[in-house]
């Protein structure tokens, strides 16, 4: 829930940017349903605005939702004895948010193959889709008038902070936070935040050496 | 036209990348290695977004008391660190933004 408050003002100000870009309206609506991923849409809508070529704005947004490829990996073995249409289904709707939101409930429970894992990633995943369809359109209707920055986005960060650190319990965690932390910062001014997807890898591979050297 | 077909295709490339490893799942026997890695997925991947959000203030390292949710930050990572809840940690990092911005 509280992560809906920190989508809502991104899916207004995304409705808002779209329009600027000079993508009609029901364009910048389709897109949120045939896309769903926030700051690709906003590269996406932005590329389109400044007229950069299909196949570049193609790429930017792949290299935008590379790190949707670590999620992936990760649920997966939760999935694995699903039928295809849930699979499909909850690839849709695979967020940095809906992951966030569920994955504290998905380690939570002893079995990791017991067979509410999809229920929780649909829950997250479809609460998020809609709020962000709804504010879409909010951003489409109201045009060009900008919301006041309440700083309701700063809920993004806050609730990430909050999933995070309460599973920190161990230094190769902890460790693999900094390490996550600091490269994102270093590399910060990659395009396409290809810098977050390196930072996650090296968050990865800081904490698989630390518990391999611990045994 | 060319508008839907260029959301489509970043549509199609989106949905693949986050199909990819749950279709993937039992077709393969990935190497133990990468099993490994997989814990530190969570923690990695949103770490790397929270930590730019809050030290960089317009693509800048700002650490003094001018860069507000920071300092938020730091509070909300304190409570979240002691108190393990959700709700607490959220309401105490807006709350601390607040009266930063006020004071």
């Amino acid at each position: 829930m509280p992560l809906l408050v920190g989508v809502g003002p991104f899916g207004v100000i995304y409705g808002v940017v779209a329009l600027q870009s000079g993508i009609p309206p029901l364009a910048a609506m389709a897109m949120s349903s045939i896309v769903f991923a926030g700051s690709a849409q906003f590269l996406l809508a932005q590329l389109v605005g400044a007229g950069a070529p299909l196949l570049l704005t193609a790429g930017a947004v792949g290299l935008v939702n590379l790190r949707h490829a670590l999620y992936s990996a990760s649920v997966a073995p939760m999935l694995a004895r699903l039928p295809r249409r849930w699979k499909v289904l909850l690839a849709y709707l695979l967020t940095d948010e809906a992951y966030a939101a569920a994955i504290p409930h998905l380690l939570r429970r002893t079995d990791a193959r017991s067979p509410d894992a999809h229920w929780i990633l649909f829950g997250s995943g479809f609460g998020l889709w809609a709020g962000w369809q709804v504010s879409t359109l909010v951003g489409v209707l109201i045009g060009t008038q900008l919301p006041s920055n309440l700083g309701l986005d700063f809920a993004l960060p806050l609730t990430f902070i909050a999933i995070v650190v309460p599973m920190i319990d161990s230094r190769a965690l902890l460790a693999a936070a900094l390490a996550a932390g600091a490269v994102a910062v270093a590399l910060a001014a990659m395009p396409y935040k290809v810098g977050l997807f390196i930072a996650a890898l090296a968050g990865l591979v800081v904490g698989a050496a630390l518990t391999r050297k611990a045994k | 036209m060319n508008l839907w077909w260029l959301m489509l295709a970043c549509g199609a490339i989106t949905f693949g990348i986050r199909y990819s490893f749950i279709a993937a799942e039992g077709h393969y026997q990935p190497p133990s290695w990468f099993r490994r890695l997989l814990p530190f997925v969570p923690i990695a991947a949103l770490t790397a977004i929270v930590v730019p959000e809050l030290l960089l203030v317009q693509g800048e390292v700002i650490l003094g008391g001018g860069n507000h949710r920071l300092w938020a930050g730091l509070i909300a990572i304190l409570v979240a660190s002691v108190w393990r809840n959700t709700l607490l940690t959220i309401g105490s990092g807006f709350v601390a933004l607040f009266v930063l911005q006020r004071i």
